[in-house]
């Protein structure tokens, strides 16, 4: 449904800001596949791209079969995006900026209100409200029901849950998952780890390059290396401490502890936390976890060429 | 055709519910058509005099009588030196000062000529020439009155006389209200027309509305059209507004077609509009649009004609002048309103605007560009 053959754009007088090297990637009809990856590593420009709103440098891409760069009204009957940025019509209301966008999609709001529904029904009490009025979780819904409201046959949400709340977050995704079993393909970025888990497929993107892609479980087994959880109250002691230990990779912080990527012979926690206790850290504890894709996206991170 | 149908609702809700527009449109006009024709008023009138008279005879009496009943003058001291005098231009106090020299009706009467002596404060050059040329004018009609009173008529003149009288047309009483109201008038059209233009595409792309637009199958010259028509048509109410308040409070009745009018402002509409579209697309904010915008509107504000004459500027300031849009309206409003000029009379100018809206708009919808 998504093709990305690579596709390479930079920016600036001399394009000396490389925002995406030779990306690749393929997403299925239907699939739900997301775009991980920290601020700043190209996913916007993606899906700039994607949508045909810029031109890239080199490669090609095609969303449902249309070349982006040839058939660009054609995919942009056929596409439904939310950018990052919420940018509805703030001084209209709610129901107006649907309506606005469902006819000049050539459709009515009753149409393809099923698709909606769900998500409609929570702004419905304001739809006389001005959109530039509504809260932020609100706008997300309202803008999300506007890219909807043709019934796209591709979805491009850009990082549609920043700055939303968790509950909010968590009914977006089922949301999406409504929408994947509509047939819709969705190709959704975020910058939250713990939502590539809901997706089918992630391809994890940092500095402009894809470093991997595959299903969120492959991708957790594709970590060759074990990871160790050290807790201990003095974080940023024991990060120096480790890092300077034989036969510890990457050492970053997790939530309240501590994830270290360690040597695959390196089987010894107890050693280690014998050796944590001997230099100061009295309170350390240390476990072997099994790595989550934060884990797998630091470690890929810090092996890239160019890193 | 549809598409323009509904970004032309979408526009025109936005137009009516925002407060900040609807001033601009409906008030600005109405203030700027009461306020500015009374206040920017060229006459120049009550300039203060003294007079330094050290002659006390009954000719520099008769004199100094005359110049302050000119009307033009208002007689602020008698200084007893041209010293006096002089520190009273150097305090502002006065504008300038005629100074009687003591032999004056002697002299006059035995030599049959006298000399007076003029000074001016020329720092508002204007005022300085105007008060001048008003002076002499009451100096040589005092000296006709004196040479009247000696002459013995002969039979015929011998000096033949050539006396020159005024009859003032179009506008009969050299009114200069009814000069500025049309060129304001222009003015307005065009702030409106280039300036809310540009502001109103602009906004979307400060806003980010123009990504979802451009995503839409909705096409360029779609989304154009949609901006253009709205600030067209207002441009029509503005007038209206404005040709209202001139004839009810600048009591000017239109010499000529006021269809003319209509029919300029659509074409002239059009070149603005594609201007203000320019403007749009080599800014990225609100902020820059305004700028730009207010940058260009005083040079042609200023190159005009609306306050200064352009047969007056320098060559080349005159060759800017007539490529300058708001000319060619100011010439037209006070062409058809004042001189009753008729559909010929304004075609070169239709002809020429546009030409300069064809090459506008061609230049807008160039730079325009939907993706990068």
């Amino acid at each position: 449904m998504i093709s990305v053959n690579q596709i390479s754009k930079a920016y600036g007088a001399k394009k000396e800001i490389p925002a995406l090297t030779s990306v690749d990637f393929e997403v299925s009809k239907g699939e739900l596949f997301g775009l991980i990856g920290p601020d700043g590593s190209g996913k916007t420009t993606l899906f700039r791209i994607l949508t045909t709103l810029i031109l890239a440098d080199s490669g090609t891409a095609a969303v449902a079969g249309f070349d982006v760069e040839k058939d660009m009204f054609k995919i942009r009957n056929i596409v439904g995006y939310m950018p990052g940025r919420f940018s509805l019509y703030q001084d209209l209301s709610v129901r107006e900026n649907l309506e606005f966008y469902a006819t000049i999609f050539n459709t009515t709001i009753e149409k393809n209100y099923h698709l909606i529904k769900d998500i409609y029904v929570q702004i419905e009490p304001f739809a006389n409200r001005r959109a530039g009025a509504l809260s932020g979780g609100m706008k997300q819904k309202l803008a999300l029901c506007c890219a909807l409201i043709h019934k796209p046959e591709v979805l491009f949400l850009d990082e549609p849950t920043t700055g939303v709340d968790v509950v909010s977050r968590k009914e977006f995704w089922e949301m999406l998952k409504r929408l994947k079993s509509e047939g819709i393909t969705i190709l959704v970025s975020t910058p939250y780890m713990d939502e590539a888990e809901l997706c089918d497929r992630i391809a994890l993107i940092d500095k402009g390059r894809i470093l991997e892609v595959a299903t969120p479980a492959a991708l957790v087994n594709t970590m060759d290396s074990p990871v160790w959880a050290i807790s201990t109250g003095k974080v940023y002691a024991a990060m120096q401490l480790l890092s300077s230990f034989e036969g510890i990779g990457e050492v970053y912080p997790f939530g309240e502890s501590l994830h270290a990527v360690v040597d695959a012979g390196f089987k010894d926690t107890a050693g280690l936390k014998l050796r944590l206790q001997k230099a100061g850290i009295a309170d350390a504890e240390v476990a072997i976890i099994s790595p989550t894709i934060e884990d797998v996206f630091m470690h890929k991170m810090k092996q890239a060429p160019h890193a | 055709m549809r598409n323009i149908y509904y970004l032309l609702r979408k526009e025109f809700r936005q137009i009516f519910r925002d407060p900040a527009i609807l001033r601009m449109i409906f008030i600005m006009p109405a203030l700027q058509l009461l306020i500015l024709p009374f206040a920017a008023d060229y006459e120049v009138k009550n300039i203060e005099i003294a007079i330094v008279d050290y002659d006390h005879s009954d000719y520099s009496m008769q004199l100094t009588n005359k110049l302050s009943h000119s009307g033009y003058f208002k007689l602020m001291a008698n200084a007893s030196s041209h010293h006096d005098a002089m520190e009273m231009v150097s305090k502002d106090e006065v504008d300038m000062f005629i100074e009687i020299p003591k032999s004056f009706e002697k002299e006059l009467v035995r030599e049959d000529k006298a000399s007076l002596s003029l000074v001016i404060n020329a720092v508002n050059g204007t005022k300085g020439n105007l008060g001048a040329a008003y002076a002499m004018a009451i100096v040589n009609e005092f000296n006709q009155e004196v040479r009247m009173e000696w002459i013995k008529l002969p039979r015929i003149n011998p000096e033949p006389m050539i006396e020159v009288t005024f009859s003032n047309w179009y506008n009969a009483l050299s009114n200069y209200q009814t000069f500025m109201v049309p060129g304001i008038l222009a003015v307005l059209l065009t702030m409106v027309g280039g300036f809310l233009s540009a502001l109103n595409i602009v906004k979307e792309k400060e806003i980010g509305t123009i990504e979802q637009i451009n995503v839409s199958p909705i096409r360029k010259y779609e989304f154009i059209l949609g901006k253009l028509i709205p600030f067209w048509l207002l441009g029509f109410i503005i007038l209206t507004i404005g040709l209202v308040i001139s004839f009810v409070v600048h009591g000017i009745i239109p010499g000529g077609n006021i269809g003319l009018l209509y029919l300029f402002s659509s074409v002239y509409l059009l070149g603005i509009l594609g201007f203000g579209l320019m403007i749009s697309n080599f800014t990225y904010t609100q902020q820059q649009a305004m700028m730009v915008a207010f940058f260009f509107m005083l040079i042609f504000i200023l190159l005009s004609g609306l306050y200064t004459q352009i047969e007056s500027m320098p060559t080349w300031a005159q060759k800017l002048a007539w490529l300058n849009p708001v000319t060619y309206m100011v010439e037209v409003m006070r062409m058809v309103l004042l001189k009753g000029a008729d559909f010929w009379d304004i075609l070169p100018h239709i002809k020429v605007v546009a030409f300069g809206g064809l090459i506008l708009n061609g230049l807008a919808i160039w730079s325009y560009r939907k993706r990068n």
